[in-house]
């Protein structure tokens, strides 16, 4: 054990969690309106509509998230068409195309997540709205929404954490974020079980500190 | 399309093979996390503390740390802890560690976390009695877990066991890094001498999307055949 070398690599670690955080924080806020898009297109009657929601979702599901990353990055950039329009500023930048790919896939599963919340909401709270005579359009945003996102709530914090370990791709398109870093750390120093265990337990935190947040959320938001 | 071909000037079979090896990267580590499960297991259910914590901290340490770090960790350090073990009984010279068996064991060790969870969860869920009832009847205790437990544990735990299946499938594409010529790392090789990444790794995500799907029809085939009599 080299507790020099821990105690030397974590400040490194910890700003370089700091990315790690910004990443997963930006994907986050993406995510969670395409999945609450796609959660809506879902639940509509309408098959095509439904098809493409399922479609996306299956295919974001389906395929590792390296792939969508490698695609978005390296893929993205060889059409033409689109390193002359203004998304290429976007594009370039690992930072967004790393957030685009995250976004993509927590959407995805975010989605199905809101699909079965929305489901399983008893049909007695909607036709009590409806006997009050509240409008569809309220009975939508000021009572299924609410109660679909706490219903969702466990499983969220559930995808909160596999999107936490999600961000550790970011690595693989040059960014350094805290499993970058811990890679340039482990390959000059081969100290792999030192830094590992640094690394990891700042990882650790922070899935324990979400995994409060969330149940803490449940509990303010519990029917009851 | 040509691009796809087989033989010399194409890269359809080289993809082929690449798809063949995740298969058998992911099902060796499958085999290796239920190995890992059929330890950590009882030893989540054992009435002993300390055995709960080792379990406990195994599943808890390996869902909450990124994949990629535990393959980091045993890419650059597996083959330093064979040969410091091998040092102790004598053998100095350096050791390789094939990037298969890093990979798989990497993958495996991961999946056998969630495969835990899963099997304590169906064990957790059998009723009582049926481990009474086996009992009471005088069957051994091998007969009682092999004949009368585990068959109903397995019609509770494949469903979750198939998403299992779909993460370490999934998994398997982070060994890449690690040098296994898989889907994903010769994707990369092909697009790196043929400067077309998108095409390739539109067939990676194809390829990923295929497996993804003939597995799903097995599962549901092998769900269909443990719910006899349910």
């Amino acid at each position: 054990m080299d507790l020099e070398l821990m105690i030397s690599s974590l400040p490194k670690l910890l700003s370089a969690a700091i990315v790690t955080l910004k990443l997963l924080s930006a994907s986050l806020f993406f995510g969670l309106f395409i999945g609450l898009l796609f959660a809506i297109l879902r639940i509509s009657k309408n098959v095509l509509i439904n098809k493409f929601a399922y479609v996306y979702s299956y295919v974001f599901r389906g395929t590792p998230l390296l792939v969508q990353i490698f695609i978005i990055y390296f893929g993205l950039a060889q059409i033409e068409y689109l390193r002359t329009s203004f998304l290429w500023t976007i594009l370039k930048e690992p930072y967004w195309c790393a957030i685009i790919a995250f976004a993509l896939n927590t959407g995805a599963y975010t989605s199905e997540i809101l699909r079965s919340a929305f489901q399983t909401i008893k049909p007695g709270i909607i036709e009590a709205g409806k006997s009050l005579g509240i409008s569809n359009k309220i009975i939508f945003y000021k009572i299924q929404i609410p109660v679909a996102i706490r219903q969702s709530l466990p499983a969220y914090g559930n995808e909160i954490i596999l999107m936490m370990k999600g961000t550790s791709l970011a690595s693989t398109v040059t960014l350094m974020d805290l499993t970058g870093v811990a890679k340039y750390i482990i390959s000059t120093t081969f100290k792999p079980i030192e830094v590992f265990i640094v690394a990891g337990g700042i990882y650790l935190f922070m899935t324990f500190i979400i995994h409060n947040v969330i149940k803490y959320l449940e509990k303010k938001y519990s029917f009851q | 399309m040509e691009l796809l071909n087989f033989g010399d000037n194409g890269w359809g079979d080289e993809l082929a093979i690449a798809t063949l090896m995740t298969i058998a990267v992911s099902i060796t580590a499958m085999i290796i996390g239920f190995a890992f499960a059929a330890i950590f297991t009882p030893l989540k259910l054992s009435k002993k503390k300390y055995l709960n914590l080792i379990s406990n901290f195994y599943t808890t340490v390996i869902r909450g740390v990124p994949e990629l770090l535990v393959i980091y960790l045993f890419f650059f350090g597996g083959s330093g802890a064979i040969m410091y073990v091998a040092s102790i009984f004598g053998y100095n010279d350096y050791i390789e560690i094939n990037a298969f068996i890093t990979g798989s064991f990497s993958i495996g060790i991961i999946s056998g976390a969630y495969s835990t969870e899963v099997f304590r969860g169906a064990l957790q869920s059998i009723d009582k009695g049926q481990f009474e009832a086996s009992k009471v009847l005088g069957i051994s205790k091998f007969g009682q877990f092999y004949k009368i437990i585990l068959p109903q544990m397995l019609r509770l735990a494949i469903p979750n066991l198939s998403n299992v299946w779909q993460i370490t499938l999934k998994d398997t594409s982070l060994i890449s890094v690690t040098g296994l010529v898989e889907i994903m790392r010769q994707s990369y090789i092909a697009a790196g001498s043929t400067r077309d990444p998108l095409f390739f790794y539109s067939w990676a995500a194809v390829l990923y999307l295929m497996l993804t799907y003939l597995s799903m029809k097995f599962i549901n085939k092998l769900e269909i055949r443990y719910k006899r009599g349910y």
